[in-house]
């Protein structure tokens, strides 16, 4: 009962960080919004019994990707943004969009019987289990999507990096 | 297992005396460092309240209480005002989790000297600690002061890389005992080998090279010299606490003391083997020696703290990220390479 209470409870705060995300002007609270949510998410994980993957949430989401945008936002020193009226057709289509959207897939989820539920805390997400899976069932996935990361960095140094957009580097006088 | 309103008292009873306890022991430490370095400069540190200075702690709390609040006009109110609760929160929050020593049995209950033991522990102190680094980096940029954003952005940047090399220092550790669980850790390093040397990690698990990285890097984390750039008195004023003054400069103060205690304690249970020592005598003897063996190894690594601080100069910045980079973590990588093949090769 308590657990559905706060699931609930840190689902909310979650929903209404998105919310706050989108209409804050300045980028540092967009980005604390961001951290909330972030947060609340791992609440609600660790609720579900997966107190690892919780963890790690906090520590590498909230606690070093936030930290990074937010110190991007504090170095470039970005002003608040500038209101727009926004777009009709955002407004007249996006709306009713979302609103269709969310109830097709809870209709789904409401009409399909066979997926079964499962009870908040039931499932437990202890490293040990975590480990087993990542490196016997899905040992292939999980070293591909390494690759992919590595890539991807590799991908960003060589564009933040470009040697034609440096300056010659300077002739040492004998 | 205990009864839920039992439950519920003692871990209020235990909550209340960890926070009393953590902050005299921060109050005490500042007043220990103060006294250590100033022998070392040829003075006598703090002496006129009480004797040997002991009341100065108290003296300099009144004095942080009365002071005049000031808030600049120029700054931004809301996170002004939230950092140093975010830095301090976070900063005593990470203790909840680290065991003072064996279960004491009062009234016929045994209570584990801890405020709680999650299966997770040593990650909870990590992810408290990362979320710590918003209290420094929102003081910095809402203070709207150059050397408090110059502060804020070193911080950030520093407290992220050496983050990665303290994470990585611990692996080994976890490795080798198996655990996350803070006191499952301490139980795996009780014992001695070829008779006499006891069974520490930093001995026995041959995590020597870990434990080096990870006082340098908990160094780094915790702003002190010879990592202090963000509050760079020569260079930046006072860092991101320039514009801060009475009990919002005291929070950030207690803070930075309450880390440099979390991070002693993690150290006496990872490597140091916790509260495990030499236990004899009669049963009171008993139930107090594991604790004092405890404090008296968190002792010693405030004081090397102190000696380092007295001792070292300043990093330049550069070579403060270079070191993080270049040396630390290529050495954590390898001290974790090396561990996983031992420990596989043993199996």
């Amino acid at each position: 009962m308590l657990h559905l209470v706060l699931f609930l409870v840190f689902g909310a705060i979650c929903v209404a960080g998105a919310i706050n995300l989108l209409a804050q002007t300045h980028p540092i609270s967009s980005a604390l919004s961001l951290v909330v949510v972030m947060a609340s998410l791992a609440v609600e994980y660790l609720l579900l019994g997966a107190e690892f993957v919780a963890a790690v949430q906090v520590i590498v989401y909230a606690g070093a990707v936030m930290v990074l945008f937010v110190f991007v936002i504090m170095l470039l020193n970005a002003g608040a943004e500038e209101r727009t009226k926004g777009s009709h057709v955002a407004l007249v289509l996006g709306v009713p969009g979302v609103l269709a959207g969310g109830l097709l897939v809870a209709w789904t989820l409401l009409k399909r019987s066979d997926t079964g539920m499962v009870a908040l805390g039931s499932l437990p997400g202890y490293p040990k289990t975590i480990g087993w899976l990542l490196f016997h069932e899905f040992l292939l996935p999980f070293e591909v999507t390494s690759i992919l990361v590595l890539i991807a960095i590799m991908g960003a140094v060589v564009l933040a990096n470009r040697p034609d957009v440096l300056p010659p580097p300077e002739t040492k006088e004998n | 297992m205990l009864s839920l309103p039992i439950f519920i008292i003692a871990s209020v009873i235990k909550t209340v005396l960890v926070i009393l306890i953590l902050l005299t022991s921060v109050a005490y430490t500042v007043w220990l460092e103060r006294k250590v370095v100033g022998h070392m400069q040829n003075r006598w540190g703090p002496t006129r309240v009480g004797p040997f200075g002991l009341l100065q702690p108290l003296a300099d709390g009144i004095k942080f209480l009365v002071k005049e609040d000031l808030t600049p006009p120029h700054v931004y109110k809301p996170l002004f005002i939230a950092a140093p609760m975010i830095a301090v929160i976070c900063a005593l929050t990470s203790i909840a989790v680290v065991p003072f020593g064996t279960a004491i049995p009062i009234a016929g209950y045994s209570i584990p000297l801890q405020v709680t033991d999650l299966n997770i522990g040593l990650l909870v102190i990590l992810g408290v600690t990362s979320i710590g680094v918003y209290g420094v980096a929102l003081a910095g940029w809402s203070s709207n002061s150059k050397y408090s954003l110059l502060g804020g952005l070193r911080a950030s940047a520093q407290m992220v890389s050496y983050e990665i090399c303290l994470g990585l220092s611990l692996v080994g550790v976890l490795i080798v005992s198996g655990s996350f669980s803070l006191r499952e850790i301490v139980q795996s390093q009780s014992g001695h080998f070829w008779g006499f040397i006891p069974k520490w990690n930093i001995f026995y698990g041959g995590q020597f090279v870990a434990f080096f990285i990870y006082l340098m890097s908990a160094y780094a984390e915790t702003n002190r010299i010879p990592f202090d750039l963000p509050e760079a008195e020569t260079e930046l004023v006072a860092g991101y606490h320039t514009e801060y003054s009475a009990m919002k400069f005291a929070m950030f103060f207690m803070a930075e003391y309450a880390n440099m205690i979390t991070v002693a304690c993690v150290a006496t249970l990872l490597f140091l083997g916790g509260w495990s020592g030499p236990v004899f005598g009669p049963r009171l003897l008993v139930a107090i020696l594991p604790t004092f063996w405890f404090v008296a190894k968190v002792f010693v690594f405030l004081f090397i703290y102190i000696w380092v601080r007295g001792t070292l100069p300043r990093f330049r910045y550069d070579q403060l990220m270079a070191f993080g980079w270049k040396f630390l973590f290529p050495l954590a990588i390898a001290n974790l390479v090396v561990t996983a093949l031992i420990v596989a090769w043993r199996s």
